[in-house]
């Protein structure tokens, strides 16, 4: 071991989960509230599916496609290298994107959730008030759908913060740019140093246990809140 | 009743009853490093097979390191082949071993490769500098990262390429991200770079003296061998030159 305790895993982590929630907050939100206002059943039903596949798909299935499609000799990865010769494999970007894919069903299911279970009637008035529907949605139907977004999202971040299996295969494993937490997890592992694994371990069961009671506590707060 | 007498007749005249082989099966149990899998069920075993049909010979193929457990642990292997000395020397000391027959088999090198798709700036074995955005086994707990980091020192190169090196957690990962075309330049050995021949190009070999120590895979049978003469043909087998041509199409070399 060297002689001090590599900690950029832990700078990644936060950097890659910070952006990563941003992205897929307002995508997510988007996208339930796109899903929502379809009108066929049909079309919403394969959509959902779509959204939520990369979910109950194994990591590495995701990473698969995540590489068939981002890869450098692949389309858009290809796309990007010749036309703003930027290359997403191997590069922090694609530590972002991996935890997007698989988080964004997440926080799109807990947004959809959220907005499906606020009172129509509440819309309604605002549309015999004239209101238009972005309006309507902006100031009507998210303020309400509010704390269940804000739930979904916590534990997007925290879902985008422990992905492993598809970072590895497209933004590959080098300390200070693409390592993050749980890679370095497995990397110690597998070198038989379960010293540096541990404190790996504890800090993301710190941070990730800090986000789930951070969530309890703000869905008590918002329960305490509705019934006064 | 009746079945039950049949059995026991069938059981007791089994040296007399004639099936399409002549004697009765022996099995050897092989132990070999994981990279000799494809060599030996494609190629090996049913060239050996051909010449000995009387001789059953079952592989397993792990990293060294977990054979040696397993053989530790009971497994009973006749033929041990490791991709180090490390683990051959390891169950030579702890009695495991005929020390006589151990004998070195083969060497495998270490070689750097570069995505077979588009062009390279990359020409020689020290060009792994210049590599934007370079592979190599982690050398933490990948023999081969370990020689490669080995080779990179004795080059001079080990700091420039340090901070930029994607760290796999098996030689394979390697290969597959630059096939893959992720990674601009790897390290790994001459035998995995031969799995995806289309996919890799084989720019260098590590320059002699790189390397304090060759790879080399070599050869022991154990002591408590159930089939010592088999186990013995297989391993003249292996030594033959047909064997060593077939070896070397797989990326494997010759001891010197």
């Amino acid at each position: 071991m060297s002689d001090y305790f590599d900690l950029s895993p832990l700078w990644i982590s936060i950097e890659t989960a910070a952006a990563t929630i941003v992205i897929v907050f307002f995508l997510g939100v988007l996208a339930a509230w796109w899903v929502e206002r379809l009108s066929s059943e049909i079309v919403k039903i394969l959509v959902d599916g779509i959204f939520t596949l990369p979910m109950v798909l194994p990591p590495t299935v995701a990473g698969f496609f995540l590489l068939v499609v981002f890869g450098n000799n692949r389309i858009v990865g290809r796309f990007f290298i010749d036309n703003f010769g930027i290359q997403i494999a191997f590069n922090w970007i694609a530590t972002v994107l991996a935890a997007g894919v698989i988080s964004f069903p997440l926080m799109y299911r807990s947004a959809r959730g959220a907005l499906v279970q606020v009172d129509k009637g509440i819309m309604e008035a605002g549309r015999s008030l004239g209101m238009t529907e972005w309006r309507i949605f902006w100031r009507l139907h998210l303020p309400n759908a509010l704390p269940g977004i804000i739930a979904g999202g916590l534990l997007a971040f925290a879902r985008g913060l422990g992905e492993f299996g598809a970072t590895a295969m497209l933004a590959g494993n080098i300390a200070g740019k693409t390592r993050t937490l749980p890679l370095a997890v497995y990397s110690a592992v597998a070198a038989g140093d379960f010293d540096s694994a541990g404190v790996y371990v504890l800090i993301i069961v710190t941070i990730c246990l800090a986000v789930v009671i951070g969530l309890n506590y703000y869905q008590h707060y918002m329960k305490k809140r509705m019934e006064e | 009743m009746c079945i039950l007498a049949m059995v026991t007749i069938g059981c007791g005249g089994g040296s007399k009853k004639e099936d399409t082989s002549t004697k009765p099966q022996k099995t050897v149990q092989l132990a070999a490093a994981a990279s000799l899998e494809k060599v030996f069920e494609q190629q090996l075993i049913p060239m050996f097979n051909k010449k000995h049909p009387e001789i059953k010979i079952q592989g397993i193929y792990d990293a060294s390191g977990k054979l040696q457990s397993q053989i530790e642990n009971g497994l009973n292997a006749d033929l041990f082949i490791s991709a180090a000395n490390k683990q051959m020397q390891a169950l030579d000391k702890k009695g495991y071993m005929d020390s006589a027959s151990i004998k070195p088999l083969l060497e495998n090198k270490l070689v750097l490769i570069v995505p077979a798709k588009g062009e390279s700036n990359i020409k020689e074995f020290e060009d792994f500098a210049k590599a934007k955005y370079p592979a190599i086994g982690d050398p933490a707990s990948v023999p081969a990262g370990q020689y490669a980091r080995e080779a990179l020192t004795s080059l001079g190169i080990w700091n420039h390429v340090q901070p930029k090196a994607s760290l796999g957690t098996n030689v394979t990962q390697v290969l597959n991200w630059v096939g893959e075309g992720s990674a601009d330049a790897g390290l790994v050995y001459a035998t995995d770079a031969a799995l995806i021949k289309d996919k890799v190009h084989v720019v260098a070999e590590a320059p002699t003296g790189t390397l304090k120590k060759p790879v080399i895979y070599p050869l022991g049978i154990l002591k408590r061998a159930q089939q010592q003469a088999a186990a013995k043909e297989l391993a003249a087998f292996l030594s033959t030159e047909e064997a060593m041509q077939t070896f070397e199409k797989y990326g494997f070399a010759r001891v010197k």
